[in-house]
């Protein structure tokens, strides 16, 4: 038989649609603007953990909507959110689908801290769930806390040593940030309180990703966070980069990356810089996983339950 | 020799994994938004029987393992090797040693057909099927008319294995019995 039937059952489906309007109506409430950018654009993201699904007449279709959003705010938009689909390549299992929805934000004038404030109230409001508990640790403290080194000062061995005792994994040539991301989603994630959202912030500045750095004496920290409620990563935020010079060096950091892996060479995207050298305002961004906050919220465990078609049965 | 790259995971693999031939259990794709990829595999060890976790980085490939499971027939023990014969008409035999046996020795029972996993062409693993139907050869004189109590006591099968049956049966009747969980299911049908 041909399995043409929904993965979701029709119940998620109906909450997914009242999740979408309340999700619209929490921006509307705030005068936030909905905008509407292309998911199909002329060029795609250098960094070397994504993969865009290209188009043949050599389009890139977005892992996120952050650069046309930035041009907008360039142009002078002002605040603004985009709620649509974006596409990553080879991503497919339990939490992930090749094509997944995303909720994406920009506050201007405003900073990382206030922002995890802001997602915290969405959450709690589009969940139904207003005293679900808010929890922020630092990088370091998540992993500390749950006994592995200090993610800033442990040398290249002990992280190798760490992803070994605890993964099983032979990480005898791993470089520093595949050890801590291993230890991130599989050691430090799976261990956070279920029932709340944690926000975990400053991360090492190996993974600044678009978001400003900061010292702490003499560690250079970024000014990133992630969301999580329980073991399960909904966000990731940026108090943003606005210098298009360091930009540009990010961007070519990556290139070099890419070229010392054997991964495909990845244009940078040069609209984007225009538009940062023309002045991007001050601000905070977020972007959250739709479908895995309706899994949290319906109790799902597999993300095929709360999309209509998964990409297997697309 | 040919090898798998983590994206072609998926369970019944067969791969080497620290010079022992293994089949994956489970494979589940992690990654943090903004990361690397990694592979969170089970794998069972087809020699030992013993399951490992291991994490991969997405796109580390592993060796494919020469491995192959066949039906079998099982012939007769000589007190070092069980020799089994294939069904495939070749009537080829091939002797598994006591570590490819294993806990199916309570099992084996002759002309009864075997799951023979070869690496290398020799048996590394026996598997008996899950139901299978053998003489009580050792029990308590059976208490008549007593069906519906609920009571167990201990059995030894013609193969040398011992399980809990019902109170009421004998010495000398067969039964049907669950290999994987080593309980009675019910008295043999008549021949």
């Amino acid at each position: 038989m041909t399995d043409w039937q929904p993965t979701a059952s029709l119940k998620n489906l109906r909450r997914r649609a009242q999740l979408l309007a309340d999700m619209r109506a929490f921006f509307a409430a705030r005068e936030v603007l909905e905008v509407d950018t292309p998911v199909l654009s002329n060029a795609g993201v250098t960094d070397v953990n994504l993969t865009n699904i290209r188009t043949h007449d050599g389009g890139f279709l977005q892992t996120s909507p952050e650069y046309a959003m930035k041009r907008l705010l360039a142009a002078g938009i002002g605040d603004c959110y985009q709620l649509g689909h974006v596409f990553r390549q080879d991503e497919s299992g339990a939490r992930h689908n090749a094509e997944f929805t995303l909720l994406e934000w920009y506050r201007l004038g405003w900073d990382d801290t206030q922002l995890m404030d802001e997602v915290a109230q969405l959450c709690r409001e589009v969940s139904g769930q207003p005293e679900l508990p808010v929890e922020r640790l630092s990088y370091r403290e998540a992993f500390t806390r749950t006994g592995l080194p200090d993610p800033h000062r442990a040398d290249l061995t002990a992280l190798r040593a760490a992803a070994h005792q605890h993964l099983a994994a032979d990480s005898h040539d791993w470089q520093r940030d595949d050890c801590l991301d291993a230890l991130m989603v599989l050691v430090v994630e799976p261990a956070l309180p279920a029932e709340q959202l944690t926000f975990i912030t400053h991360y090492p500045a190996s993974q600044a990703a678009l978001a400003q750095f900061e010292t702490e004496g003499d560690v250079t920290l970024a000014r990133r966070f992630e969301a999580y409620w329980g073991g399960l990563e909904l966000a990731n935020g940026y108090f943003e980069l606005t210098d298009a010079e360091e930009q540009q060096r990010r961007f070519v950091e990556d290139q070099q990356r890419r070229n010392a892996q054997g991964l495909p060479e990845a244009e940078m995207d040069r609209r984007l810089l225009a538009a940062m050298h023309s002045g991007l305002p001050d601000c905070a961004g977020v972007a959250l996983g739709v479908d895995r906050l309706l899994m949290r919220i319906l109790g799902e465990d597999h993300i095929a339950a709360v999309l209509p078609f998964d990409r297997e049965r697309a | 020799m040919a090898s798998y790259s983590t994206n072609e995971f998926r369970a019944g693999l067969k791969v080497m994994l620290e010079g022992d031939p293994c089949t994956i259990v489970d494979n589940e794709f992690v990654k943090p938004g903004k990361g690397q990829a990694f592979n969170r595999v089970k794998l069972k060890n087809l020699k030992t029987g013993r399951t490992w976790e291991r994490t991969f980085k997405s796109g580390e490939s592993v060796e494919s393992a020469d491995v192959l499971d066949i039906d079998m027939e099982y012939l007769y023990e000589d007190g070092e090797f069980w020799h089994f014969m294939k069904t495939d008409g070749s009537f080829e035999q091939l002797p598994a040693d006591a570590s490819a046996v294993g806990d199916t020795k309570d099992w084996l029972k002759e002309q009864e057909t075997y799951v023979v996993c070869l690496y290398n062409g020799d048996p590394i693993s026996v598997t008996p099927p899950n139901h299978i139907e053998l003489e009580v050869v050792e029990t308590d004189p059976g208490l008549k008319g007593d069906t519906a109590t609920g009571g167990s006591k201990p059995a030894t099968l013609s193969t040398g294995a011992v399980v809990r049956v019902p109170l009421f049966l004998n010495q000398g009747e067969k039964i049907r019995v669950d290999t994987r969980t080593r309980e009675y299911i019910s008295r043999a049908k008549a021949d």
